[in-house]
């Protein structure tokens, strides 16, 4: 009886854990505590929230180990960190760190314009980002063990996390209504391996589980993407840049669970304080946005 | 033989669905024709014939179970009905986890969360489980899957040890009514331990 451990089925169960969750971006210990008290089932360390990123300009790079060890002391629940796209460096260093997914995210400046990470090389698992269901099979062929929609980080406009889960998942929908001679030109079309492309058709849903993420600020904005089917929410600058951190941290893991009960929903969302002030999509120019980093 | 014989379809069985792994529990519970509904308030729980807690993480579950003012619920619950809890769950239905968080105070078990380290220790391996052979004389290993597990470090006398690792740290345990797993039988096709808990909840 031999343990074995960093396998794809202990790196996908996390995942499968997390869902019906929300998983919050926190800078401090003290934010992360809030986090965990508030319900979060996992925080994601960083050293800005997306928000401060997209104000700061230059480059964003992976966070000070120190920050993410003193997360991880602070909080019994699952600590995530961000690593650069393609920088296979920072993540060997998350990964020495013992976090516990790495997130290699397009919020951070990208180290590889052509590549990603071959992340079958870890055994810590990681969460990738998509605008479709190509981008996100290629993820899941590097060995990405669970995927979030993109959306915009750092806006609280919810605009774009509902145009990429919308695509996503429509993209399964029409998978599914083709015959099984169409799949291989399918896989070319979209760019995707073609044993997952016929996996997630059998399937009928992504072979990983899927959250949505970029741009939820309020439990209606959380509610909404779970009605329109993902496994659970990533919430970034939505909750530290609002007047009530606590009470709309709480607010939004709350609506998670109750996401289609109206009747819970307007209770949940009475008297949270101020949202995230918030940018519209539409007035950041194109080369601001931070989901078409990677490919 | 009697129509239906075999079957558990008349069996009605809620899976707590604050947070966490409770859909693929619902999957293989409709696997067997048992009628799996999710719960997410105290109303639910009426007419249930047992309830699994699934796995998912311990501090939102107590924190959710606070919040929607069921905690008491689940308890009175828990006190006349069979429970399964799997990894959080058993957690949640422990009467001690080792640090200050909402439980169900039911199991006479002590547990010690994360006891294996952190997700980079996570691992799969294969449990010899005797008990098992009540529903399936095949007596083949049951593959394990501990997801930044706990263990049960200590019990109380009248409770059962169904399953220990290699190293005899135990990680299966039932106390009449009460079955907690601190692995995931609920992310395998092994539907073993699903059915030990209906055939606990038929006895009851």
């Amino acid at each position: 009886m031999t343990n074995e451990v960093g396998t794809f089925v202990v790196k996908k169960g996390l995942a499968q854990m997390l869902k019906g969750g929300v998983i919050m971006d926190v800078v401090t210990p003290e934010h992360a505590r809030i986090a965990e008290e508030a319900g979060a089932c996992a925080v994601m360390a960083l050293e800005r929230v997306p928000a401060d990123i997209r104000a700061d300009g230059g480059v964003a790079r992976m966070s000070d180990p120190e920050l993410i060890l003193k997360i991880m002391d602070t909080v019994s629940i699952p600590v995530m960190a961000k690593c650069r796209i393609g920088h296979f460096v920072e993540a060997q260093i998350l990964e020495a760190l013992g976090v516990d997914y790495i997130d290699e995210s397009e919020v951070l400046t990208p180290a590889d314009e052509a590549n990603h990470i071959l992340k079958h090389n870890f055994k810590v698992p990681f969460v990738c980002g998509c605008r479709n269901l190509g981008e996100a099979l290629r993820r899941i062929g590097e060995g990405a063990a669970m995927i979030r929609t993109k959306g915009e980080a750092g806006t609280g406009d919810v605009v774009e996390a509902v145009r990429h889960a919308r695509q996503v998942l429509g993209d399964i929908r029409h998978l599914q209504a083709m015959q099984e001679e169409e799949l291989m030109a399918y896989s070319k079309t979209i760019g995707a391996p073609y044993e997952l492309v016929v996996e997630t058709r059998k399937l009928g849903k992504l072979p990983v589980v899927n959250f949505a993420a970029g741009g939820i600020a309020t439990p209606a904005d959380a509610a909404l993407m779970m009605q329109l089917g993902v496994d659970g929410v990533f919430v970034g600058s939505g909750i530290f840049k609002s007047g009530n951190p606590a009470r709309r941290a709480n607010a939004i893991v709350k609506s998670v669970t109750h996401y289609n009960d109206p009747k819970m929903l307007a209770e949940i969302s009475r008297n949270l304080g101020e949202a995230m002030v918030g940018r519209q999509i539409s007035s950041i120019p194109d080369q601001d946005l931070l989901a078409g980093r990677g490919w | 033989m009697p129509v239906g014989a075999g079957k558990v379809h008349f069996m009605k069985i809620g899976i707590l669905a604050f947070q966490g792994a409770f859909l693929e529990h619902q999957l293989i519970l409709e696997k067997l024709d048992v009628d799996a509904i999710q719960v997410r308030n105290s109303a639910q729980l009426q007419d249930l014939d047992g309830l699994i807690i699934p796995g998912g993480e311990s501090t939102t579950l107590g924190k959710l179970a606070m919040d929607f003012h069921m905690l008491e619920d689940l308890q009175a619950y828990g006190s006349q009905y069979p429970v399964w809890g799997t990894c959080a769950g058993a957690i949640f239905l422990s009467k001690n986890a080792d640090r200050k968080q909402p439980l169900l105070n039911l199991m006479d078990i002590k547990i010690i969360r994360n006891a294996f380290g952190r997700q980079v220790d996570s691992f799969e391996t294969d449990l010899d489980v005797p008990v098992l052979k009540t529903v399936d004389p095949n007596e083949h290993p049951f593959h394990a899957i501990f997801i930044r597990a706990p263990i049960i470090e200590s019990v109380a006398e009248n409770v059962e040890k169904l399953a220990s690792l290699s190293d005899g740290r135990l990680v299966a345990a039932r106390q009449n009514r009460w079955l907690a797993t601190v692995f995931h039988p609920e992310l395998t096709t092994d539907d073993r331990f699903h059915r030990y808990f209906l055939e606990i909840v038929k006895s009851k």
